[in-house]
C-alpha cells in the first residue's frame, strides 16, 4: 500500500502527459495515480465531483496528495474535500507545488513507500533542482 | 421579502437566471475575453442548462433540496472558477433558506468569500453580491438589492483585477466590467423578477 496521487487539471491531455512523464520515473513499480481533468464534453475545465471521485479511487487508506494546475483547479479541489466522507477527507492533502515538477517528485517517494506528509514535502520542493541549475 | 421563499419561487428564480445567462452568454464571454480566459458565458450557460435539466427531470421537494441540487450540479458542470463559487453559494444557501431569502443569500455570500478568498474591490462577483446582501440585511426589497448588485457591477469597470485569471493581466484588466460581477447582477435581477 502506498500514498495515492491525484492530478487535477483543466486539460485531460495536459494531465495525462504529466502523468506519463512522472511514470517514466517508476519503471516496473505500481502507484495509484488518478486524473480528474477536463469536462465531459472534452472542453477545458475542472469538475469538483470528478475530483472527489478521483481522490476516493486513489485512496488506499494511506492518504492522498492532490496536485493541481491553476485557478479553478484549486477551487474545485477545495470544493471536492467538502464532498468527501470525513474519514477520507482527513487523509487528503492539497499541494501548492507546481504541477509537473511536484508530480515527478511526489510519485518517486510515494512509490518508495513514503508517508503522505513526506510525499507532499517532496512535491513542495519540486522546483529546487531547477532553481539550483539556473542560479 | 421576509418570509422564507417557496420551492416554486426558487425554481422560478433559478430558471429565470438560466434564461438570462443564456441570453447574455456572448456578452459574458466577451467581457471574459477582455480580461480573462473567455469562457464565463459558455461555462455558466453549460452549468445553468444542466441545472434546469436536473430540476426538470426530478423536481426537488423542498427549498433546501432544490438549492443543494443546483449547487452540486454547478460544481460539476461549469468547469471554471465560477463552478465552485456559484456552487458554494447555492450549497450554503440551502442551509439557511428556512430563515428567509436574505439570511440565505448572506450565508451563500459568506461561502463565496471563504471559497474564493476575494475581498471587496478585487473585481469579482463579491463586488455585486456584497452590496445586494447589505441592502437585504438592512430590510431593503429584492428589487433594491438587484439595483445594488448592478451598481456594484458598474463599479468594477475601473478596477484592476486581483483574483483569478484576470489578475495575470494587471492594469490591462481595467476598463471592463468584471464578468463574475455581471453574471451576479443577472442573478439578482432574476430574483427581483421572481421573488418580489
Amino acid at each position: 500500500m502506498s500514498v495515492g496521487v491525484v492530478v487535477v487539471s483543466h486539460s485531460r491531455a495536459l494531465a495525462d502527459a504529466a502523468v506519463e512523464l512522472a511514470r517514466q520515473m517508476l519503471p516496473g513499480r505500481e502507484l495509484a495515480i488518478e486524473v480528474a481533468a477536463g469536462m465531459d464534453d472534452g472542453s477545458l475545465g475542472t469538475d469538483a465531483v470528478a475530483v472527489s471521485e478521483a481522490i476516493t479511487a486513489a485512496d488506499s487508506g494511506e492518504g492522498v496528495v492532490v496536485l493541481m494546475d491553476l485557478g479553478s483547479a484549486v477551487l474545485s479541489a477545495e470544493t471536492a474535500l467538502e464532498l468527501l466522507d470525513d474519514e477520507v477527507r482527513e487523509r487528503v492533502l492539497l499541494s501548492a507545488a507546481p504541477l509537473v515538477e511536484g508530480l515527478v517528485g511526489a510519485v518517486v517517494v510515494a512509490a518508495g513507500g513514503a508517508g503522505r506528509d513526506q510525499v507532499a514535502a517532496e512535491a513542495a520542493r519540486g522546483l529546487a533542482p531547477k532553481e539550483a541549475q539556473l542560479r | 421579502m421576509s418570509d422564507a421563499p417557496t420551492t416554486e419561487q426558487l425554481t422560478a428564480w433559478i430558471t429565470r437566471f438560466a434564461e438570462l445567462v443564456h441570453e447574455h452568454r456572448d456578452e459574458l464571454t466577451a467581457l471574459d475575453s477582455a480580461i480573462g480566459d473567455a469562457d464565463h458565458g459558455s461555462n455558466m450557460d453549460r452549468g445553468m442548462t444542466a441545472v434546469v435539466a436536473a430540476l426538470t427531470e426530478a423536481p426537488p421537494d423542498d427549498p433546501a433540496a432544490l438549492l443543494k441540487k443546483t449547487g452540486a450540479t454547478l460544481v460539476s458542470k461549469v468547469g471554471g472558477a465560477s463552478g465552485p463559487l456559484y456552487g458554494t453559494l447555492f450549497l450554503r444557501m440551502a442551509g439557511a433558506v428556512g430563515e428567509g431569502f436574505a439570511p440565505a443569500l448572506r450565508a451563500g455570500f459568506d461561502g463565496v468569500l471563504a471559497r474564493g478568498k476575494a475581498e471587496p474591490g478585487d473585481k469579482t462577483m463579491v463586488d455585486a453580491l456584497g452590496p445586494a446582501c447589505d441592502v437585504l440585511d438592512a430590510g431593503g426589497s429584492v428589487a433594491e438589492a438587484a439595483q445594488a448588485a448592478a451598481d456594484g457591477r458598474d463599479a468594477t469597470v475601473p478596477l484592476v483585477a486581483r483574483k483569478g485569471r484576470a489578475s495575470y493581466l494587471g492594469e490591462r484588466s481595467a476598463g471592463h466590467a468584471d464578468p463574475g460581477a455581471t453574471s451576479t447582477a443577472y442573478l439578482l435581477q432574476a430574483a427581483a423578477e421572481t421573488l418580489s
